[in-house]
């Protein structure tokens, strides 16, 4: 008997994907090259399945930026800032972020991750009630676990039916806080952010929106979906993360919410973990400056985002409902899957194996993310890899190839 | 109210979200009160969640999460749902 044997369930479903030839939770890049190109077993291969959408990871006045940091600052904090106090980085990345959104109040998170947990489990506790969008990441999930408001999830992206759920708690004492995500990370759908505004509005609730994948992403300015929807003033708080669009890790939260400052002390994610080292602050508040003054950077990955999506679409492949940086591809069914997610990495192509309870609807997806720095070039070498690959395994027909190439 | 009328009462919420869970899994699911979700039924964290949700529309109320936390059989969720129906 182990301490572990209660997970047995879960060795064996990990133990059969592995046996079918491919471990995709643990794949070992011997190199990174550029935002676009590693070596995996010796091989130059694709990467699209990074979330580096603005490809800022190797941008030289980043790399510099975090360079001079760690030789100014040390290699880290080594404490929160609640017990080690706050470096200037710090003060000066919350007050840029809360600029760049035009909101009174910025606090930043040593990951995305821990923002949300943060967030969820102090804007509402006892007697208030969380609504989360069924299909939230895990990190919402994990956050509205950690507090204690009564949790109540409603259909993916549907307002009709929030308002249903909100409505059979009318009359009932606390406040309501609604949950959902700019661009969700599985499928790249966004969220009907007005719709879901007029309902917040109507039952006089709070909408918190994760802008994850969103940041740097949509809007003008690259604010996210809120901006790009032009709802901002009706979204109470923004969270995000720096570990995508901005090339480093760690979260944010912003609002104009009075009394904004007393989280510092209750929110426990916050409190008790060691604040962002200085390279990683520096880095960061460099690439906020680079989404800030170039706006070229999103309109390439706008144009490499509907070179994929079209491109699969028109190979015959099942893409989610809209085309944005994230592009997933559904799969019939598990085994399938796995062999395909193997072909394509076997052929230079890196994405990323999403397999239920983790994807919407239990489907396997093959999900990879689009970035301004793959090259025209590497997205048709993506293309025509996933043709080959496609038309091997059954998923699309040869005909469908023919009239993508013609 | 009589025990068999108790009784009854769990009957019938068992059976509605036996079909409730076979109308989300998209197959047969045979369950009784003893049934355990996991184990019995083979019902992940995900599909439960989503089984909870529409038995929130069946029963016309809110199923909080975290009350969950507690339910291990078919019976105790049914225990739940006739907890917070007469609370309403």
């Amino acid at each position: 008997m182990s301490l572990l044997d209660k997970h047995e369930a879960y060795r064996q479903a990990y133990q059969t994907i592995r046996d079918a030839g491919a471990d995709p939770f643990n794949v070992h890049f011997e190199a990174v090259l550029s935002p676009s190109e590693g070596v995996l077993n010796g091989k130059p291969t694709i990467l699209l399945g990074a979330n580096n959408y603005l490809g800022l990871t190797f941008d030289p006045s980043c790399i510099e930026a975090s360079s001079a940091a760690v030789h100014a600052h040390g290699t880290g904090t080594t404490g929160s800032r609640i017990a080690n106090g706050s470096f200037d980085g710090h003060l000066e990345l919350e007050a840029a972020i809360a600029r760049f959104y035009g909101r009174k109040h910025a606090m930043t998170f040593t990951t995305g991750y821990q923002a949300n947990l943060g967030l969820l489990s102090t804007l509402v506790g006892r007697g208030d009630h969380l609504f989360l969008d069924a299909d939230s990441h895990a990190s919402l999930y994990d956050g509205a676990r950690l507090g204690h408001a009564e949790v109540i999830r409603f259909r993916h992206n549907d307002p009709d039916d929030l308002r249903k759920r909100l409505e059979r708690l009318k009359g009932a004492p606390g406040k309501r806080l609604v949950v959902t995500e700019g661009i969700y990370s599985m499928l790249g759908d966004g969220a009907p952010l007005k719709e879901f505004v007029d309902v917040k509005r109507e039952m006089d609730a709070y909408l918190l929106v994760d802008e994850a994948h969103s940041l740097g992403v949509l809007g003008e300015k690259g604010r996210g979906l809120a901006e790009a929807l032009d709802v901002e003033a009706d979204v109470d708080v923004i969270v995000g993360t720096f570990s995508k669009s901005l090339g480093a890790v760690g979260g944010y939260c912003v609002s104009d919410m009075e009394g904004f400052e007393v989280l510092r002390v209750v929110c426990r994610p916050y409190m008790f973990t060691a604040s962002l080292p200085p390279s990683v602050v520096a880095s960061t508040l460099q690439a906020l400056h680079l989404v800030e003054t170039q706006p070229e950077l999103r309109a390439r990955l706008t144009s490499n985002a509907q070179r994929l999506y079209e491109g699969l679409k028109n190979l015959g492949f099942q893409v989610g409902p809209q085309c944005n940086p994230i592009v997933a591809v559904a799969v019939a069914d598990q085994p399938l899957a796995i062999k395909v997610w193997r072909a394509l990495l076997d052929a230079g192509v890196y994405l990323n194996l999403a397999l239920p309870p983790a994807t919407p609807d239990s489907r396997p997806l093959l999900r990879s993310s689009i970035s301004a720095a793959h090259t025209d070039a590497q997205v048709d070498q993506v293309l025509a890899i996933f043709a080959e690959v496609g038309q091997t395994f059954g998923m699309i027909s040869g005909s469908a190839r023919q009239r993508a190439r013609g | 109210m009589r025990n068999d009328q108790i009784e009854s009462v769990t009957d019938l919420t068992v059976r509605l979200i036996g079909r409730t869970a076979t109308q989300v899994m998209q197959r047969n699911v045979d369950v009784t009160a003893e049934s355990n979700i996991g184990q019995d039924l083979g019902i992940d964290s995900l599909t439960l969640m989503n089984i909870v949700m529409e038995l929130e529309d069946v029963f016309e109320l809110s199923i909080p999460l975290d009350r969950l936390a507690d339910v291990e059989t078919v019976g105790d969720l049914a225990a739940l749902i006739n907890e917070l129906r007469a609370r309403t």
